[in-house]
């Protein structure tokens, strides 16, 4: 293992975030936000309580993976485009490394910046609202899973690009509605029973279902189910990785 | 000793285009090889296949020993990268993405090291500057500094001085012949054979995915080198003498100056005969003038010949 390597593009990667601190730190706080003021307080105060939960502590576990799972494809994305843009790519390719140290460098800090953001979207949630958290330790996996299996979802895109459209592509139309409609802000059993089907085959439903649980033991599916969704698709995502490097697609003439 | 072998090495892209037809090369340790060739003729395919960034269809490649494929690791520690674009990140500052550099090849921090590529390039003064506010010649040497960052053995510049300013290339050939005192190995590409005449050991002839000839540039040019004997005449002649045009003489300029082709390597060039009988034709001299052949001939001449059988 060429841990050098890692190091080197985990650092450089973060150093980004850390550049730009502001845009990195202040939106999700300024978003956060914005969602209580809309969801918790204006439509909160007539939905009142969700299964023995106030709304507004309600929709925290959906707000946090609202911001992660964009949060962390959006910098693995753009980690891996990028250098494929501007062209410094052939550093990459011409460097004694192995795919799996490029995907630990930069998979690695996309994880932790969306990890570092999601922390932060729970430090303002309990600003606003009194948060318990029945499960820390299955609280803090999920996320750190969830951080890490985007990020790799992240990196596929940011190497399937072409341009900077298709880099928001996927995020905008495939990721963005699925999130929306995974119960981040309602649970499942308030929709009518045909949706409430359909709801079962959007995997995002599982991950927020089973953060939730964590937060305060209730959930729309089995926990153990919420574990295999999202360690399947972190397999799966590592998978098509692999291949994608086994094969140049995409980044070796 | 050999550094880099190349055997037989094709590339064929996915649309059929094949960039190199089973080139074969041997690179010494400590030479500046600079291999000539038009665009398109598969030079920075070549450099390309042999640091990584593409797979060759077929062949074998080993730098120091090591398969570029199977060794990768092995072979491109030891390998160093100049791409001919301008491959920066415009936000960055210079140390940071030099450190960056030493670190993707695995090699501990080592400040000490890179202050001194950076003051050898003149780039020490912008260390903490944004790439971005840097001149074209400082970005050229940033990426310089990023391939000498992890103390490569072989060095590959792909075209290193295309679109520089005179004076920048005089600077960049400095760098080079520095480099190889302190015994890095140079690969050079470039489609300037002034560069190549004035730093190269050896000279490799690239075109159309093949290497048409290597040879050491002195015995390059001794060997294809012609020389031309330049006769300029008192009196313009309107019809050359018949013993004259036998000896392959031709006129220019309007019968002002007779010109003779010779090559230097032949024992008897033939021009004390030939003046001899220039002067016993009744033809008065007034000066007389010879050109060494540059590379560039011989360039141009083993290219056109290509052209010519395919």
């Amino acid at each position: 293992m060429n841990w050098q390597a890692i190091r080197a593009i985990y650092v450089f990667e973060m150093s980004r975030f850390f550049r730009t601190l502001l845009q990195s730190f202040v939106s999700p706080v300024i978003s956060t936000s914005l969602y209580f003021v809309v969801f918790g307080a204006a439509i909160g105060s007539r939905i009142d309580q969700v299964e023995g939960v106030s709304y507004g502590a309600f929709i925290v576990p959906g707000l946090i993976m609202l911001s992660v799972m964009t949060q962390a494809i959006s910098n693995a994305s753009f980690g891996i485009y990028f250098p494929k843009f501007i062209g410094t790519i052939y550093e990459l390719l011409s460097a004694p490394i192995n795919f799996l140290e490029i995907v630990l460098g930069y998979v690695g800090a996309a994880a932790t910046k969306a990890l570092f953001i999601g922390i932060v979207i729970l430090g303002t949630s309990a600003l606003f609202v009194d948060l318990s958290i029945q499960h820390p330790l299955a609280m803090l996996s999920f996320l750190v899973l969830t951080c890490v299996s985007f990020a790799l979802f992240g990196f596929i895109i940011g190497i399937w690009a072409g341009n900077f459209e298709q880099l928001q592509l996927i995020p905008l139309l495939v990721v963005t509605p699925l999130v929306f409609l995974g119960g981040s802000f309602y649970s499942i059993s308030m929709l009518p029973p045909v949706w409430q089907t359909i709801s079962f085959f959007n995997p995002v439903v599982y991950l927020v279902s089973g953060f939730r649980w964590s937060f305060f033991g209730l959930a729309d599916v089995p926990i153990g189910l919420s574990l295999l969704a999202i360690g399947g698709f972190t397999l799966l995502c590592l998978a098509i990785i692999w291949l994608i490097f086994k094969t140049g697609w995409r980044i070796r003439a | 000793m050999s550094m880099v072998q190349i055997n037989n090495v094709r590339k064929a892209y996915q649309d059929g285009f094949e960039a190199l037809k089973g080139a074969s090369l041997e690179i010494h340790e400590g030479e500046i090889l600079a291999l000539l060739g038009p665009n398109g003729a598969g030079k920075t395919t070549l450099i390309s296949t042999i640091c990584g960034i593409t797979q060759p269809t077929s062949g074998k490649i080993t730098v120091g020993g090591h398969d570029v494929v199977s060794d990768y690791r092995g072979a491109r520690s030891l390998v160093g990268l100049v791409p001919q674009e301008i491959n920066l990140e415009p936000f960055e500052r210079v140390m940071n993405t030099v450190r960056f550099s030493r670190g993707l090849f695995g090699k501990p921090k080592d400040d000490a090291l890179l202050e001194r590529i950076l003051r050898q390039l003149s780039l020490w003064d912008k260390r903490d500057n944004r790439i971005m506010e840097l001149s074209g010649g400082m970005k050229r040497r940033v990426l310089i500094a990023k391939a000498l960052a992890h103390e490569p053995r072989v060095l590959f510049l792909d075209e290193p001085t295309a679109g520089v300013d005179v004076e920048l290339r005089r600077d960049m050939w400095k760098i080079v012949a520095g480099l190889k005192e302190a015994g890095v190995t140079i690969i050079l590409t470039t489609h300037y054979i002034e560069e190549a005449e004035a730093i190269a050991d050896r000279i490799g002839v690239i075109n159309k995915g093949e290497i048409l000839l290597v040879e050491e540039k002195t015995a390059l040019m001794t060997r294809l080198g012609q020389k031309e004997l330049r006769i300029e005449l008192q009196d313009p002649v309107e019809t050359l003498p018949a013993v004259l045009a036998a000896r392959g003489l031709r006129i220019e300029e309007d019968g002002q100056v007779l010109v003779y082709c010779y090559d230097t390597a032949q024992d008897r060039t033939g021009i004390a005969t030939l003046v001899r009988k220039v002067s016993d034709a009744g033809l008065v001299l007034r000066d007389l003038q010879t050109r060494q052949n540059s590379l560039e001939d011989i360039f141009v001449g083993l290219v056109s010949k290509q052209e010519d059988a395919a």
